[in-house]
């Protein structure tokens, strides 16, 4: 028991006088107040009202609705669905999202929301990003561009050691990190990336460790590093680019075989827009890195990038049904409509600025900017569902029913 | 060895497929919501057994449930559910009366806002207040039923959200005999908890209130095919000989991977310690030749513990003779080996629908699609191949 701990029955005590305090007002001057104050999350709540426990709805309870705490008093701050719903149009299409007239144990999530934090989605960039460079790297060795394989390789050492800073800082016992390499387990997505990791990490860090060779002098025992280091930074950055696309797209695997709704169902496209935001990221490295004449590989890594990142975007943002709505609202909303404009901004301004260098830096930072705003919002989105327990419950009765309805057909 | 076809979905007999040959045969408990009496025994013993540490002491506000969830510091979590309307078999106490919404749902929505500070992450956070105000203006139809007492229970609950407008406030029960007293607008005097009163005592005759309790004594499901097990990375997590899933304390390094793939949100880590914890089964009692301490300790054999082919007969016989005594909602949860996660070693007899108890209605182990989700990544990773060979071919435009 933590020594901070507050004093017992201090959480009750707060429950009281919360109590009091909202109950003071009638239940309609508060609606009136709430509308009067016109605040876009009370907006969202009485929109949510009309479509989920309006009239019709036989187990809706208009009392509960109303007095139902147009302000929901909390210990903490209120979930992101609340916030920023009211711009759910702004993403795109209108949603066809189902009423969620749901019942849940007092109201609590169903699943533990995942214990991960935000070095778990800037894991996910970084660890793109150093697939994406060493794919960059390998190119620009094999096709004779020096400067995006200087800049591939050193980039891809630089993102896959934060890489591992950030997963060893992620666990609950940092210190037993090397208990990953106990096993392999396919069943285990983690497991399996552990080891591509290994594959990959030292792969990266010889390729990028044999562009100091040139540094170094020529004679005597570091002269004949001087010698070997380039042809076995050549074979290293052949493994690593072979390794690299295994990194990108294992990360989709790994969010997506959890119960977190919105990561589960979207196991289909998350691979596909890790592997496009590994491909940008990339290539917004060769852009920055590169002078003019070598950077025309990167501006085509870039579209292609790019193009798979928006088009799974946009397939988890509509395909979904319900499931796509964390993905539109709140911070997971604000960070993927943020990650398509940087995506949209930096192919434009790596196609327009061929011949700027100033350009093609800029573009190169917003693809980079870009992949780290999806990455973020893909990975908001799925922990926002899994806190509210209605896209754990709505889903699976709407299984259950149309199981219930035909019982002929085995419905998944 | 060649694993089963069924290995991550489909009916199987967990231990010989994970490598046991000689298994026994597989261990289960079976919990029969219709006698709990929501004395808590089996939490307490649990944790007395296992030297699970305190989950906080702060009351929840929402029910006599103050556990709120199975955390990493409690392994079992009694839930207790008031609901406007009597259990099916039993003669309505009021019949005749008004009836109404024992617990304001002005209440329930106020307690689904409070966090317990269980000591565990992300242990017990606060909940839709907006679902909570519904789960306790009435339970949901029932499915299983078409007797007599189906209906009027049905025009019980709707009866009980007429009540529920703002004109006319849920009444709580054991409110202050004021006859406007009782719901949430009387924060003086309302605690925000049911109260210990027999109904209508305090407020006359019309402000009695017909409700039930449903009490369930949540523990892991022990599922045939775990989530949590097979996406653990380093072994921690392994399939008992019973047929159960234990974590090995002194393997877990705290990832956290099996906190998202648990489809019933049972297993929880630790603060502090980084660890994560869930219930074993009293695998070391088991080992003994001993019952777990749950079902010791349960007074009314609620919790019945014992080999699950033995326990499933027992609970369709349970359930035949609820239904046959007039209580049609007695259904059986996790119990059948076709179901999404192969049938729970731990499985429930429920008086209404599970997610009233705050389980899933219908989980899904997500391993299912884990051979098409790899499908799907090593397409994505050859598009990535195409991709950048695409790009490096060709000049520098």
């Amino acid at each position: 028991m933590s020594p901070d701990r507050p004093p017992v029955g201090a959480l009750f005590r707060r429950f009281r006088e919360r109590l009091a305090a909202g109950a003071d007002r009638a239940p309609d001057d508060r609606a009136a107040e709430e509308d009067a104050a016109g605040s876009r999350a009370a907006a969202d709540r009485h929109a949510d009202r009309a479509t989920g426990s309006g009239a019709g709805v036989a187990r809706s309870d208009a009392g509960a609705a109303r007095a139902g705490l147009a302000q929901p008093p909390r210990d903490v701050a209120p979930t992101d669905r609340r916030r920023g719903g009211g711009r759910r149009k702004g993403g795109g299409e209108q949603l066809t999202v189902p009423p969620a007239e749901f019942t849940s144990y007092y109201g609590r999530p169903v699943l533990k929301a995942p214990v991960w934090q935000w070095d778990i989605a800037a894991y996910l960039f970084t660890g793109g990003l150093a697939a994406g460079s060493s794919l960059l790297a390998a190119g620009g060795q094999l096709t004779d561009r020096p400067a995006l394989r200087r800049a591939g390789r050193v980039t891809s050492l630089a993102a896959v050691g934060a890489s591992a800073v950030f997963l060893v800082h992620d666990l609950g016992r940092p210190s037993r990190f090397h208990h990953m390499l106990r096993v392999a387990k396919l069943t285990s997505p983690m497991s399996v990336g552990t080891w591509i990791l290994s594959a990959f990490g030292p792969a990266a860090g010889v390729a990028a460790i044999a562009e100091a060779a040139p540094w170094l002098p020529e004679r005597g025992v570091l002269g004949v590093g001087r010698r070997l280091l380039p042809p076995v930074g050549h074979a290293a950055g052949l493994v690593a680019a072979a390794t690299a696309p295994a990194l990108a797209t294992y990360t989709g695997v790994l969010l997506a075989d959890t119960a977190v709704p919105s990561w589960h169902e979207a196991y289909p496209e998350l691979p596909v827009i890790f592997a496009g935001s590994a491909l940008a990221s990339g290539a917004g490295v060769g852009l920055i890195a590169a002078p003019a004449d070598q950077a025309g590989p990167a501006r085509r890594l870039a579209v292609a990038g790019a193009a798979l990142e928006l088009w799974g975007a946009h397939r988890v943002e509509n395909r979904l049904g319900l499931l796509s709505e964390p993905y539109t609202t709140g911070r997971a909303g604000r960070l993927l409509r943020a990650g398509r404009a940087l995506t949209a901004a930096g192919v434009a301004g790596a196609l327009v600025g061929r011949r700027s260098r100033v350009l093609s830096v800029l573009s190169g930072g917003a693809l980079l900017a870009a992949s780290v705003c999806t990455r973020f919002g893909i990975f908001h989105g799925g922990v926002a569902s899994a806190k509210d327990p209605k896209y754990t419950v709505v889903p699976q009765r709407e299984r259950v029913e149309r199981r219930r309805s035909h019982p002929e057909e085995s419905v998944s | 060895m060649i694993p089963d076809a069924n290995s991550l979905y489909g009916p199987l007999d967990p231990a010989p497929d994970a490598g046991w040959a000689e298994a026994g045969p597989r261990m289960g408990f079976f919990t029969d919501t219709s006698v709990c009496i929501g004395c808590k025994a089996c939490e307490v013993a649990c944790k007395e057994w296992n030297g699970v540490p305190d989950a906080g002491f702060d009351l929840l506000g929402m029910s006599y449930d103050n556990t709120g969830a199975l955390t990493a510091n409690s392994w079992r979590h009694v839930a207790f559910i008031e609901q406007p309307r009597p259990a099916g078999h039993r003669t309505p106490p009021f019949a005749g009366n008004p009836t109404g919404a024992p617990v304001s749902a002005d209440a329930a929505a106020v307690g689904a806002g409070t966090g317990g500070p269980s000591g565990t992450v992300p242990g017990v956070p606060p909940g839709d207040p907006d679902a909570a105000a519904r789960m306790v203006t009435g339970p949901t139809a029932p499915t299983t039923g078409n007797g007599t007492v189906g209906a009027p229970a049905g025009a019980n609950g709707t009866a009980a959200v007429g009540n529920g407008t703002p004109e006319a406030p849920a009444n709580a029960i054991g409110a202050p005999p004021a006859g406007t007293a009782g719901n949430g607008a009387n924060g003086s005097q309302f605690l925000g908890m049911p109260g210990a009163q027999p109904p209508g005592r305090g407020t006359g005759a019309e402000g009695r209130a017909d409700f039930r309790w449903l009490m369930m004594s949540d523990v892991c499901k022990h599922c045939t095919h775990a989530a949590c097990l097979d996406v653990c990375p380093t072994g921690s997590l392994f399939r008992t000989e019973f047929g159960t899933v234990v974590v090995q304390e002194d393997i877990c390094n705290g990832c956290g991977y099996c906190i998202s793939a648990c489809p019933y949100g049972v297993i929880d880590q630790r603060k502090g310690d980084g660890r994560a914890w869930k219930c074993t089964l009293c695998y070391d009692r088991l080992g003994a030749g001993q019952t777990p301490a749950c079902a010791q300790a349960c007074p009314t054999e609620s919790i019945q513990y014992g080999p699950l082919d033995e326990l499933r007969e027992r609970a369709a016989q349970r359930v035949a003779t609820l239904h046959e005594r007039g209580v049609p909602e007695a259904r059986l949860y996790g119990h059948d080996p076709t179901d999404g996660v192969g049938g729970d070693g731990a499985f429930f007899l429920l008086l209404d629908e599970p997610e009233v108890y705050g389980l899933p209605p219908d989980p899904v182990v997500t391993t299912r699609d884990l051979p098409k989700m790899y499908k799907r990544a090593g397409l994505a990773a050859l598009a990535m191949v195409a991709a950048a060979v695409a790009a490096f071919v060709g000049g520098n435009s």
